[in-house]
C-alpha cells in the first residue's frame, strides 16, 4: 500500500475505487432494496451513518483493541451503530423503515463496513478514516442512487415516486423484481468496465499480438 | 483497482509490522495480550455498547410510539370515514367489552364514533400470509349493513409495483368503501355486477386474493361477538339520544347529548 495524501483518501471511494462498482462489495442491499430510489437512499445515508461511526470509533481506538479481538470489537462497534440506525430510522421515516425490512439490520455484516474498519481504519489516524469512511460511504450511496434511478424509472416509471412519462409508459415491472437488481448490476458493471477500458487503451500503448504499436502509443 | 488492496479476510500484518510506508504510524499494539485482557476489553465495549443503545432507544422510542399511535388513529378514521373518535375493545370471554379485566393478550378492534358520539362501524386489525409476507390490513365493517366500509394494508411485503398495489392503487382500495360480505374476488372483466363483488389488480391476483381472505377469514371469527356488541351499544346510544332530545330541543341536541358509554372517557378512547 503506498502513501495516499488525504485528497486520495477522501475521493477515490466515491468513484475510482467504489466499494460497489468497482471493489464489488456490499451487494446485498444492493440488489436488495434499490426497487425503489428512496429505499435506495435511506439505506446509503443509514450505511453511511454506521460506516462513518464505526471508522472514527475504531481508529480512535486502534491501540487498545487487542488484535486476537478485534473483529469481535469491530462487530461490536458496528452493530451499536447499526441498532441507532435502525431505531433512528423507524422513528423518522417509518413507511421507508418498514419497506427496508430486514436491510437496515443486516448492516451489520455488509462488508464494506467490516471492510474498511480492517483494511483502512484500524491502520489509520482518525482523521485520515473519516475521510475515507465519507469518501466510501458516499460511494456506496452513489451506487444505490444509481441502482435505485436506473430500476424505477425503467421499472415504475417515476423517480423519486414522481411520475416521469405520463399514462403512455408500461413500466418493466421486472426492474423492480429481484431480477432486476442482478440485471441492473450487471449492465451497470459492464458500462464501468466498458468506461475503464477506454480510458485504459487512451493512456497507455497497446501492445499488440505480433509487436506493432498504436500510432498514439511509441515504442512499446 | 490499484494500489488500494481490496480488504481481505485474514490479517496479514503483524502489529509490529504496522505503518511501514502507510501514513504516520499508529500507537504500538501490545505483543501478546492476556486473557484477562481480552474478556476485559470485550466487556467494556459491550457495557458502552449496550449503554449507547439504551440511550439511543430513550430518544427514540416515544416518537416510535407515537408514529405507532399516529398511525392507528389515521387508519381507523380513513377505513370508518366519519369517525372522530375510536374506542378499543377487547374480546374476552367470547364476549367484546371495553373494560376487560386484564387486556394483555385479548384480540381487540375499535369502535369509531361520528363527532356527535354516534357509533359508525367497527375497525378491525387483520393479518395472514400474503405472497411473500404476512399482510397486515385494517378494514371498517358497519355491523348494522354488514358491508365493508374501507380497507388499508398497515404492512406488506408484496412485490413493489405488482402486489404492493394493494396498498397503493385506489381503483383496488377504494373498491372496499362499499361492499357486502362475504367478499368475493373476480378478475377484471368477469364481474357479475354483485354488490359483493371486488375486483383484484391484474398481475397480481395472489396478493388481491390474500386481501379478500384476510377480511373475510377475520369477519368469519369475530362477526358474532362485534354484531352483539353493535346491537348493545346501538342501544343504548338511540335510548340517550332520544331523552337528549326530548330534555333539552332540537336545536342544543347534539352537543348535550351524552356520549355513549365510555366513548371518550373510558381508557382506550383516543382523540383523532
Amino acid at each position: 500500500m503506498k502513501e495516499t495524501t488525504a485528497q486520495e483518501d477522501l475521493l477515490r471511494g466515491i468513484w475510482r475505487e467504489n466499494p460497489v462498482l468497482v471493489q464489488l462489495l456490499g451487494l446485498c442491499p444492493t440488489l436488495a432494496v434499490t426497487g425503489s430510489v428512496d429505499n435506495a437512499v435511506v439505506m446509503g445515508i443509514a450505511t453511511f451513518f454506521v460506516l462513518l461511526g464505526s471508522s472514527v470509533l475504531v481508529s480512535t481506538f486502534k491501540s487498545i483493541i487487542p488484535k486476537e479481538v478485534r473483529i469481535s470489537a469491530y462487530i461490536l462497534i458496528i452493530a451499536t451503530f447499526v441498532t441507532i440506525a435502525d431505531m433512528v430510522t423507524h422513528a423518522l421515516v417509518p413507511d421507508i423503515w418498514k419497506a427496508l425490512g430486514p436491510f437496515v439490520p443486516l448492516i451489520v455484516v455488509n462488508c464494506i463496513i467490516l471492510g474498511r474498519q480492517e483494511a483502512f481504519a484500524s491502520k489509520n489516524t482518525v482523521w485520515r478514516s473519516t475521510l475515507d469512511a465519507v469518501g466510501m460511504g458516499s460511494g456506496f450511496m452513489v451506487a444505490m442512487l444509481i441502482m435505485g434511478s436506473v430500476r424505477e424509472i425503467i421499472g415504475n416509471g417515476s423517480w423519486f415516486g414522481i411520475p416521469l412519462f405520463g399514462g403512455h409508459y408500461q413500466p418493466w415491472i421486472i426492474m423492480i423484481l429481484p431480477p432486476g437488481g442482478f440485471f441492473t448490476l450487471g449492465f451497470v458493471l459492464l458500462a464501468m468496465g466498458w468506461k475503464k477500458g477506454r480510458e485504459a487503451e487512451a493512456v497507455r500503448p497497446r501492445r499488440w499480438p505480433h509487436g506493432v504499436t498504436t500510432e498514439v502509443g511509441g515504442p512499446v | 483497482m490499484s494500489e488500494q488492496q481490496l480488504p481481505m479476510a485474514g490479517d496479514a500484518q503483524e502489529p509490529s509490522g504496522n505503518g511501514a510506508g502507510e501514513g504516520p504510524p499508529p500507537a504500538p499494539r501490545q505483543i501478546e495480550a492476556s486473557s484477562v485482557r481480552l474478556v476485559a476489553t470485550l466487556s467494556v465495549a459491550g457495557a458502552l455498547a449496550g449503554m449507547a443503545i439504551v440511550v439511543a432507544f430513550q430518544y427514540t422510542k416515544p416518537r416510535i410510539d407515537a408514529n405507532a399511535a399516529k398511525e392507528l388513529a389515521e387508519a381507523v378514521t380513513e377505513v370508518l370515514g366519519q369517525a372522530k373518535t375510536y374506542k378499543t375493545i377487547y374480546l374476552e370471554d367470547g364476549k367484546f367489552t371495553a373494560e376487560p379485566r386484564d387486556t394483555t393478550g385479548l384480540d381487540k378492534v375499535y369502535v369509531g364514533y361520528d363527532p356527535n358520539g354516534q357509533p359508525v362501524g367497527v375497525a378491525m386489525e387483520a393479518a395472514e400470509p400474503g405472497f411473500q409476507d404476512i399482510i397486515d390490513l385494517l378494514f371498517g365493517y358497519d355491523p348494522a349493513k354488514g358491508d365493508v366500509i374501507g380497507m388499508k394494508v398497515l404492512h406488506n411485503l408484496e412485490t413493489p409495483g405488482l402486489g404492493a398495489r394493494i396498498a397503493t392503487d385506489s381503483s383496488f382500495v377504494d373498491q372496499f368503501n362499499d361492499v357486502s360480505t362475504p367478499l368475493i374476488g373476480v378478475k377484471e372483466g368477469q364481474g357479475k355486477g354483485g354488490h359483493n363483488e371486488v375486483v383484484m389488480i391484474t398481475g397480481s391476483t395472489i396478493s388481491s386474493r390474500a386481501v379478500i381472505k384476510i377480511i373475510n377469514d377475520r369477519l368469519k371469527a369475530i362477526q358474532k361477538p362485534v354484531d352483539a356488541y353493535w346491537s348493545s351499544i346501538a342501544g343504548t346510544t338511540s335510548a340517550g339520544q332520544r331523552s337528549a332530545t326530548t330534555a333539552t330541543g332540537t336545536h342544543t341536541s347534539t352537543s348535550l347529548a351524552p356520549v355513549p358509554a365510555g366513548a371518550t372517557a373510558s381508557s382506550g378512547g383516543g382523540d383523532l
